[in-house]
């Protein structure tokens, strides 16, 4: 793949190579996160020097359908080490699906000194770079951070219905057959109980995957994006924007790559997603 | 019906530890003992029959039977990402191969819960029960061979 900062994306400083983590690997400023949908895989191995944060441990509510509050995020920041000045390089499985939800989380907390490691876990490991089991020694920080903000890039129930009557543009990152309510989960994974299938009305259907590099999981570049989101599927930067998927991981990785590497204007990612929006009394749905 | 004796030590043992921590070394532990199914069983491209549906790390299982009647099982798991099924198979293998058929039969893919816990995640499960229920399958039809 081309150089991060020759694809022409809006933002390349969002990305960051594997090369350039392994030239970092020492330093202080910035700090390596771990997300995977497989809660083993940080223990079997991971990069030297980096700390795992759980989806479902870290970020999540433990009751509620929710994030973790202010004070949350404080101790997790803490936890790992990390002060507001701290560069947080996230990586993980599944094609940085975590690692770009864990991305959106943070800026829900503003810490926007924040970075993708292109490619994710499988590219690192394909190119046999150093892994460990060794968890590293963190000195607590004190992190204080202001309060979640979700209005910037975060859709409620109640906003995607304010956003259908604007008409405003969906994006719906499922795969086709979850789009057309052919089938009601990701294949080869189990029905999280969503009673009904099909897409919001007008959503585009455009598969998170199409935005990646199939042989190593980078993204495309900014001429194949705007090719794909642009002109195919007739998207326009400056219309606001709201990506969904199930549970909102994978349209984290659609927002940001609309988000930052294309630079629409006003994306969200809608976290509800279909396992709420199939349930919910009285929504529209198409099929 | 009771679950095999050796099952059944090994789910109290996960049952002993409630720190995630611990449970997760357990798990690595069992996951780095794995060894993968004998070049005299089979050999790559593995055969699609032993391959187990719904399974991301693309596990694939076989159930040998011996002379005395009892089953061997294998396993391969060609995602090297993993690490939950190489657990699984490693416990599966350790815990029923020696069996009569029959008895492996009775397994229930509802143990991955309790093997697994808050380490399961959403594809993961389904493709861990798929395991269990892959050698379910395959003891249940050697029993009805032996019969």
């Amino acid at each position: 793949m081309t150089d991060i900062a020759s694809r022409g994306y809006t933002n390349p400083e969002v990305l960051v190579s594997t090369e350039w983590v392994a030239a970092h690997l020492d330093d202080p400023s910035i700090r390596l996160v771990e997300s995977n949908e497989d809660t083993l895989l940080y223990a079997s191995g991971h990069l030297p020097g980096a700390v795992h944060v759980d989806w479902t441990a870290d970020l999540n509510d433990p009751v509620r359908r929710d994030y973790i509050t202010r004070k949350g995020f404080q101790a997790l920041m803490s936890r790992i080490g990390a002060t507001p000045k701290t560069t947080v390089i996230f990586y993980g499985d599944k094609n940085n699906w975590w690692a770009c939800y864990a991305f959106w989380v943070f800026q829900l907390f503003g810490h926007k000194n924040a970075r993708v490691m292109d490619g994710g876990r499988v590219k690192w490991e394909k190119e046999g770079r150093p892994m460990t089991r060794e968890v590293p020694v963190i000195t607590p920080t004190k992190y204080r951070a202001p309060e979640r903000n979700d209005k910037p890039v975060r859709a409620f129930r109640q906003d995607v219905l304010a956003h259908l009557k604007k008409k405003g543009q969906l994006v719906d990152v499922r795969s086709p057959e979850e789009y057309s309510g052919t089938r009601m989960h990701m294949p080869d994974y189990p029905n999280e109980g969503a009673l009904r299938g099909g897409h919001i009305p007008t959503a585009k259907s455009v598969p998170w995957s199409r935005a990646v590099n199939p042989e190593d999981g980078t993204f495309k570049d900014a001429k194949a994006l705007a090719e794909l989101y642009v002109k195919t599927n007739k998207l326009k930067k400056d219309r606001p924007t709201i990506a969904y998927c199930r549970i909102g991981e994978r349209s984290s990785h659609t927002w940001f790559a609309l988000k930052y590497l294309l630079g629409f204007k006003n994306v969200k990612n809608y976290d509800g997603s279909w396992t709420e929006w199939g349930n919910s009394v009285g929504v529209p749905i198409e099929k | 019906m009771s679950l095999p004796s050796k099952l059944e030590a090994v789910l109290e043992t996960f049952d002993l530890f409630s720190d995630p921590a611990d449970r997760t070394s357990l798990l690595l532990s069992y996951a780095d003992q794995f060894r993968e199914v004998p070049k005299a069983i089979a050999t790559r491209p593995f055969p699609q029959e032993h391959l187990v549906p719904h399974c991301e790390s693309e596990a694939y299982v076989w159930a040998i039977k011996q002379p005395d009647g009892t089953l061997k099982l294998h396993f391969a798991v060609e995602n090297p990402s993993g690490v939950s099924a190489k657990a699984l198979a490693t416990i599966l293998d350790r815990s029923l191969s020696g069996l009569p058929p029959a008895e492996i039969a009775e397994v229930t893919p509802d143990l991955v819960e309790r093997i697994f816990r808050q380490n399961i995640s959403m594809g993961k499960g389904l493709g861990l029960m798929s395991m269990v229920q892959a050698v379910r399958s395959l003891a249940t039809a050697a029993a009805k061979t032996r019969a």
